[in-house]
C-alpha cells in the first residue's frame, strides 16, 4: 500500500500546489505581460451622471506628445463593433419581454453613469495618454440624475427603450394561492430589509492587452476573466463577427473575481478593435479609482416581506416584493441574479406551501449592477432569515426552535419547493444542532449576563441557508431564459510516461483548482498528485468551457474531469486485458493497478500509458493508440448547499461598536475534496458577509457621485474585524453527480450577514431596538441605542 | 503624476536655496500625502526637495523637553527607548499611526506641517505645549495650527525639531474612522501638575483644537467621572459619510474618559 498515494487523494487536506509562486510575487497577472512595439489605453470617463454629449473636440489630444491616437463611440459605430451583451433574459408580468438597450463600448450622444467611457486615447505611455485625455473637450448638456432606484420610476428617462426606467416586472409562484394562505393566516410578520451596495475590490484590478496579427488576420487577448470561453464566445460571435478561430483568449493568473471578472466589459472589447486600428497590441490596466467606478457592483436590493404563520407557528405563506437596482446598462448575468438566482431560493431549508415573488429591475445613473460572490442567494437569505428571526421573536419561540418546527422534513426528499426548485438531497437539523453545540448555545444567556456586567450587550444571531449553486444544468437554464449552456468540459490526457495533463474549462483565480483537480485525478487513478498538472484558462489549450462562478467549479468542471477519468480507466482495461490476455470484464483496477481478478497477473498505470503510445502490443485493430479523453458534462440539477452559522457580538452602548466575538459555521457541501481548501473558502465567505454586514456600503450622492470611491471612505474588512471561525460540517452526498459534491465558494457570503445583524438586534433588544439595516456601521448602531433610549423616555 | 524635477539637498541651507531656484517647490518629507496627491494630478509642483537627507531626524531627551526632529519616521518615534521613558503616549500614538509602511515612511514634521484634521501628531503637539523650532523661528503650538491644513509656516520656512514638555500624565485615544483608520476623534490627554490640556484631533472643522471646559474640569478633578456632566457642542464638529458631528460630539467625550487613567 502506497501510503503517500493515499495521502493525496479524495479527503486529504494537500497545501495548495499554486501558492509558492502567489506567495512569492511570482505570479503572472495580465499587467505583467507586455508584447514588443505596445501602446497604452486610457480611457476619457464622464463625470458626470447623465447627460446629452453635445460636442467633442479631441483635436488638441491628437496632437499631444506621445500620442498616437485618440477614438471615440463613432470610430467604433463606423466599424460595426457591437456592445456587450445580455446573457439571460425574464418575462415580464404583462408578456412583454426584458427591455434591452444598447452598450456602446464609447458613449454615443449620452452618458449614463460617472465613469461612462467616452473615448480612448493611446499612447506611447500610460501618463501620457492620460495627458493626452485631459486636453479632449467634452460638451454636456446636463440631465436630470436617477439615483433613488426605488423611485427610478418616477426620474428621467435613460434609455428610450426603457419606459419608466424599469428593465423588467418579474414574478414566480402562485399569487392567489399565497394572497389566500396569507388571510388565512394567525399571523402575518412583516418586514422591510435592504440589502446594501457593494463593490467587489478583487485584488488584481481589470486589465486587458490585446494584440492583431495581420498575416492570418487574428487576434490574441489577454484578459482578467472568469471564463475566457465565453469572453471568446461574446466578443468574436457578438461584438466582432469573426470567427472563434480568429480570437485567442488568455486569462493568465487572475487575482479574484467575486462575479466581477465574469462579464465582457467594454474596455477589453476596445482594445481588441484598437490592436487592428493602430497596428499594434494595446493595453490598457484600471488603477483602483476606475475598480471602484466602472467594475460592476453587487446586491442593491429592497424587499417587502410578509411571512404568515399558522396557529402552530408553522409557516404558511410567504409574498416577498422585491425592486433592484440594475445601474445604467444590463450587464451579463444581471438579470439573472435577482430572479431566478433569488425568487427560486425563497423557500430557504423550509416547508412553505404557497409563495409568491414580484421583482422589478430599475435603471439608474450608476454603475451596472450584476453577480457578487452568492448572486441572488445572500439576498434571498438575507430577507428569510431575517425574516424568521423576526418572525420568532414576535411570537415568544427560540428562533432555533422556530426554525426546527419549520425545517423540510429529512424524509421530504427529493422535495419540490414553490418556486421551481427541486431539492435533491438536505438535513437541516443535524447542522443546526451542531452549530448550537459548536457555539455553546444553551448557555448563551449566561455569557450576556457576564457582558452586560462589563456594560456590554451581548447578542447571538442564527441563519440557516441554502443555496443553489454548480450552476447547470443548460436545459433549466434555457427554459428560464438563460442564453448560454452551463455544462463544463475537461479534457484528460495522459502523457507517455503516465503522467496527467488535466484541461479543464473552469478557471481558477484564487479558488485552488489546481490542487483540488489534481487530488481527483490522483485518487481515482492511484497515482501521486504531482504527476497531475492542471492546465486552465488558454482557448487555444483547453476545450470550450464555461468557467467559473456560481460554486460551479467541484460540482460541473471536477465531476467533467471525473468523467474524462472514468473514460481513461475503461480504455485502460482494454489495453491491459490485451497486455494479460485476459478479458476485459474480469480486469480490475484499483491502487493504480491493472489486475486479472483472482490471480497476481498486473499492469500499473505508468505500463498502459506507455503501451498507449508505444503500441508494439497493442490491439490496434479495435482500439486507438494513444490516451486522451474528453468529457462534456452537463448535471440534471443543481446541487443544493446548506448549513447553519450562528454569530454572536458585544455591542458596545458608548460608541456602536459592534464586536464580532463568535462564529460556529456548520455547513453540508456533501463530500469535500481538500478540507482545508473548503475551510478557507468558508473563511473567506464569511469575512465578506461581515463586511457586508457591519462595513462595506457603496455610496452615491444625488448627483451620482460615488462618495465610496476609494479606501478612504469604503470600508473593507479586515483580519482585526474577524474572530476566529469554528468551521464544521454535515454530510449528505449530492445525488447530482458521482463525487456527491456540492459547492463551498459562495456560502459563507450566503450565510453570515443575517446570522451578524440577527445577533446585532439581539444584543439591542433589551433596549427595544427591532431592526437594523447593512452596513451595522458604529454611528448607525450608537444612533439606534440613542433613539430607543429617548423613546423609552417619552 | 505630471514628471517633476527632484532634488535631495544635505543640509536645510542647501534645501531652502533648491526650494527658492524653483517656481512652485515643494518640500518632500515621507510623502504619506504628498505622493498619493501627485499620482493622482491633484498637484503639479515644478519640483521636490527631499528633505529626508538634511540630517533633521534625532531624538533626544534634554530635560525639560523632549525634542524630536522633523524628519524622524513614525516607527522611530514609536519605538525609541528615549521617547518611551520620556513621554510613553507619544510613542504609543506614533505606534498607532496607519499601517506599518505608513509608519516607515511617515514622518513627525510632515504631519505636523500638513495639518490634514484627521492626523494624530497634531493633537500631541498640541496638548504637550510643544515648540515648533523651523529655521528662522520658534512656534508655540498654540499659535502654530491656524485651521484645517492650514499652519503659520510660511512658504520658505522648514520645521527642523519640535520640542514637547514632559507631562506628569499623558495618554492619547483615538477612534479610527472604520474604513481609512484615520482619527474620527483622537483625544491627547496631558496632566502637568495641576494643569490639564485636552487636544481633540478628527472632529473639528477648523482641524485640531483644545476642549478648555474639560480641560477646567479635569484641572480641579482628574477622573474619567468627572467629565459626565459636561456636554460637548457639536457645532463646528465635521460632519460626514462615517460620523455626524453628533456623534463626533459623543465620541470626543467617551475617548476622553478612556485616556483618563
Amino acid at each position: 500500500m502506497n501510503e503517500v498515494t493515499k495521502i493525496d487523494g479524495i479527503g486529504s487536506s494537500v497545501r495548495r500546489t499554486e501558492d509558492k509562486k502567489f506567495l512569492t510575487g511570482k505570479g503572472k497577472y495580465t499587467d505583467d505581460i507586455n508584447r514588443p512595439g505596445q501602446v497604452q489605453a486610457y480611457f476619457l470617463r464622464s463625470d458626470v451622471a447623465h447627460a446629452k454629449i453635445k460636442k467633442i473636440d479631441i483635436k488638441n489630444a491628437q496632437s499631444a506628445p506621445g500620442v498616437i491616437g485618440v477614438f471615440t463611440g463613432d470610430d467604433i459605430a463606423a466599424d460595426k463593433v457591437g456592445g456587450p451583451i445580455c446573457g439571460w433574459v425574464v418575462p415580464c408580468r404583462d408578456g412583454s419581454a426584458t427591455k434591452e438597450p444598447p452598450h456602446p463600448l464609447l458613449a454615443q450622444g449620452k452618458v449614463r453613469f460617472v465613469g461612462d467611457a467616452i473615448a480612448v486615447v493611446l499612447a506611447e505611455t500610460a501618463e501620457q495618454a492620460k495627458s493626452g485625455a485631459e486636453l479632449i473637450d467634452v460638451d454636456y448638456e446636463e440631465l436630470s440624475p436617477v439615483v433613488d432606484f426605488e423611485n427610478a420610476g418616477d426620474g428621467a428617462q435613460i434609455h428610450d427603450e426603457v419606459p419608466n426606467n424599469c428593465y423588467f416586472d418579474w414574478e414566480l409562484g402562485d399569487e392567489k394561492a399565497t394572497a389566500d394562505a396569507l388571510s388565512g393566516a394567525k399571523k402575518i410578520v412583516k418586514l422591510r430589509v435592504r440589502n446594501n451596495r457593494l463593490v467587489p475590490n478583487a485584488m488584481e484590478p481589470r486589465c486587458a492587452l490585446a494584440e492583431f496579427d495581420n498575416l492570418d488576420d487574428s487576434y490574441t487577448l489577454h484578459t482578467t476573466s472568469q471564463n475566457p470561453h465565453l469572453t471568446r464566445l461574446v466578443l468574436a460571435a457578438f461584438m466582432f463577427a469573426i470567427p472563434e478561430s480568429k480570437l485567442r483568449v488568455i486569462a493568465p493568473d487572475v487575482g479574484g473575481g467575486f462575479g466581477s471578472k465574469i462579464y465582457v466589459y467594454i474596455e477589453e472589447a476596445v482594445c481588441v478593435w484598437a490592436s487592428k486600428k493602430v497596428g499594434r497590441p494595446v493595453k490598457w490596466t484600471a488603477d483602483r479609482t476606475q475598480a471602484f467606478l466602472t467594475d460592476c457592483h453587487g446586491r442593491d436590493h429592497v424587499n417587502d416581506v410578509q411571512l404568515g404563520l399558522d396557529e402552530n407557528n408553522k409557516i404558511v405563506g410567504l409574498r416577498v416584493d422585491t425592486v433592484c437596482n440594475l445601474g445604467a446598462y444590463l450587464s451579463a448575468f444581471s438579470v439573472v441574479v435577482p430572479t431566478y438566482l433569488h425568487g427560486t431560493l425563497l423557500s430557504g431549508q423550509y416547508d412553505i406551501p404557497a409563495i409568491y415573488t414580484n421583482v422589478k429591475g430599475m435603471a439608474t445613473n450608476t454603475v451596472n449592477v450584476d453577480a457578487y460572490r452568492g448572486a441572488g442567494r445572500p439576498e434571498a437569505t438575507y430577507l428569510l432569515e431575517r425574516t424568521m428571526e423576526t418572525a420568532a421573536r414576535e411570537v415568544g419561540m427560540d428562533p432555533a426552535e422556530f426554525r426546527r418546527i419549520n425545517f423540510i422534513p429529512k424524509d421530504a426528499f427529493p422535495y419540490q419547493t414553490q418556486v421551481a426548485l427541486q431539492y435533491d438531497i438536505g438535513d437541516y437539523e443535524p447542522h443546526l444542532d451542531k452549530a448550537m453545540e459548536m457555539i455553546d448555545y444553551s448557555n448563551f444567556e449566561k455569557r450576556r449576563a457576564e457582558a452586560a456586567k462589563r456594560g456590554m450587550y451581548r447578542g447571538i444571531g442564527i441563519s440557516s441557508y441554502i443555496e443553489a449553486c454548480g450552476l447547470a444544468p443548460s436545459a433549466v437554464v434555457g427554459a428560464l431564459g438563460g442564453r448560454v449552456g452551463l455544462w463544463e468540459s475537461a479534457s484528460v490526457r495522459v502523457n507517455p510516461t503516465g503522467t496527467i495533463s488535466v484541461f479543464t474549462g473552469s478557471h481558477s483565480h484564487g479558488q485552488g483548482h489546481a490542487t483540488t483537480f489534481a487530488q481527483i485525478v490522483a485518487d481515482k487513478l492511484g497515482i501521486p498528485m504531482e504527476n497531475v498538472e492542471v492546465v486552465h484558462g488558454d482557448t487555444d489549450k483547453t476545450p470550450f468551457g464555461m468557467g467559473s462562478y456560481g460554486s460551479r467549479s467541484l460540482a460541473s468542471g471536477g465531476s467533467a474531469i471525473s468523467k474524462a477519468v472514468d473514460k481513461i480507466i475503461n480504455k485502460s482495461k482494454k489495453i491491459a486485458a490485451h497486455l494479460l490476455e485476459a478479458s476485459e470484464d474480469d480486469i480490475d483496477f484499483k491502487d493504480g493497478k491493472f489486475v486479472v481478478g483472482g490471480t497476481d497477473k498486473e499492469k500499473a498505470f505508468g505500463e498502459i500509458a506507455l503501451a498507449a503510445y508505444v503500441p508494439h502490443n497493442y490491439p490496434l485493430e479495435t482500439l486507438e493508440p494513444g490516451l486522451e479523453e474528453n468529457a462534456f458534462y452537463d448535471p440534471t440539477n443543481f446541487v443544493y448547499p446548506s448549513g447553519t452559522h450562528i454569530a454572536e457580538v458585544e455591542v458596545d452602548p458608548a460608541t456602536g461598536v459592534v464586536q464580532v466575538v463568535d462564529w460556529a459555521a456548520c455547513d453540508d457541501f456533501g463530500n469535500l475534496v481538500n478540507p482545508m481548501i473548503v475551510e478557507g473558502q468558508v473563511h473567506g465567505g464569511i469575512a465578506q458577509g461581515i463586511g457586508q454586514a457591519l462595513l462595506e456600503d457603496a455610496h452615491y450622492d444625488e448627483n451620482g457621485q460615488l462618495l465610496t470611491a476609494s479606501y478612504m471612505d469604503y470600508c473593507m474588512p479586515r483580519a482585526d474585524d474577524l474572530p476566529s471561525f469554528k468551521v464544521g460540517y454535515t454530510t449528505t452526498p449530492s445525488t447530482v453527480n458521482d463525487l456527491g459534491v456540492k459547492g463551498c465558494g459562495e456560502a459563507g457570503a450566503i450565510a453570515s450577514p443575517p446570522a451578524l445583524i440577527n445577533a446585532v438586534i439581539d444584543a439591542l433588544s433589551p433596549l427595544g431596538v427591532t431592526d437594523m439595516s447593512m452596513p451595522a456601521t458604529p454611528q448607525k448602531v450608537w444612533k439606534a441605542i440613542q433613539d430607543s433610549q429617548s423613546v423609552a423616555a417619552e | 503624476m505630471y514628471s517633476t524635477k527632484y532634488v535631495k539637498p544635505n543640509s536645510t541651507t542647501e534645501a531652502l536655496e533648491a526650494i527658492k531656484s524653483l517656481g512652485e517647490g515643494k518640500f518632500l518629507a515621507g510623502g504619506m500625502t504628498l505622493i498619493p496627491t501627485l499620482k493622482q494630478r491633484l498637484a503639479s509642483p515644478d519640483g521636490l526637495v527631499d528633505i529626508s537627507g538634511c540630517k533633521l531626524d534625532s531624538i533626544a531627551d534634554e530635560g525639560e523637553t523632549l525634542k524630536i526632529g522633523a524628519m524622524a519616521r513614525h516607527v522611530s518615534v514609536a519605538e525609541s527607548a528615549v521617547v518611551k521613558k520620556a513621554i510613553p503616549a507619544l510613542a504609543k500614538l506614533a505606534d498607532g499611526i496607519g499601517d506599518r509602511q505608513v509608519r516607515n515612511r511617515g514622518t513627525i514634521g510632515g504631519s505636523v506641517a500638513n495639518n490634514d484634521p484627521s492626523a494624530c501628531y497634531p493633537s500631541a503637539v498640541l496638548a504637550l505645549k510643544a515648540t515648533i523650532h523651523t529655521n528662522i523661528r520658534s512656534i508655540a503650538a498654540d499659535d502654530f495650527f491656524t485651521g484645517m491644513f492650514e499652519t503659520a509656516l510660511e512658504d520658505d520656512e522648514i520645521i527642523e525639531f519640535i520640542s514637547f514638555s514632559k507631562p506628569t500624565k499623558a495618554n492619547y485615544v483615538k477612534f479610527p474612522n472604520p474604513a481609512s483608520r484615520y482619527a474620527m476623534v483622537g483625544v491627547f490627554v496631558a496632566q502637568f501638575g495641576d494643569e490639564v490640556r485636552v487636544a481633540v484631533t478628527g472632529a473639528g472643522e477648523g482641524g485640531v483644537f483644545r476642549h478648555q471646559e474639560m480641560e477646567s474640569v479635569l484641572s480641579s478633578n482628574f477622573s474619567a467621572d468627572s467629565l459626565s456632566s459636561v456636554k460637548i457642542d457639536s457645532d463646528g464638529l465635521i460632519s460626514d459619510l462615517h460620523a455626524s458631528a453628533e456623534y463626533r460630539a459623543n465620541l470626543i467625550k467617551e475617548m476622553t474618559k478612556r485616556a483618563v487613567v
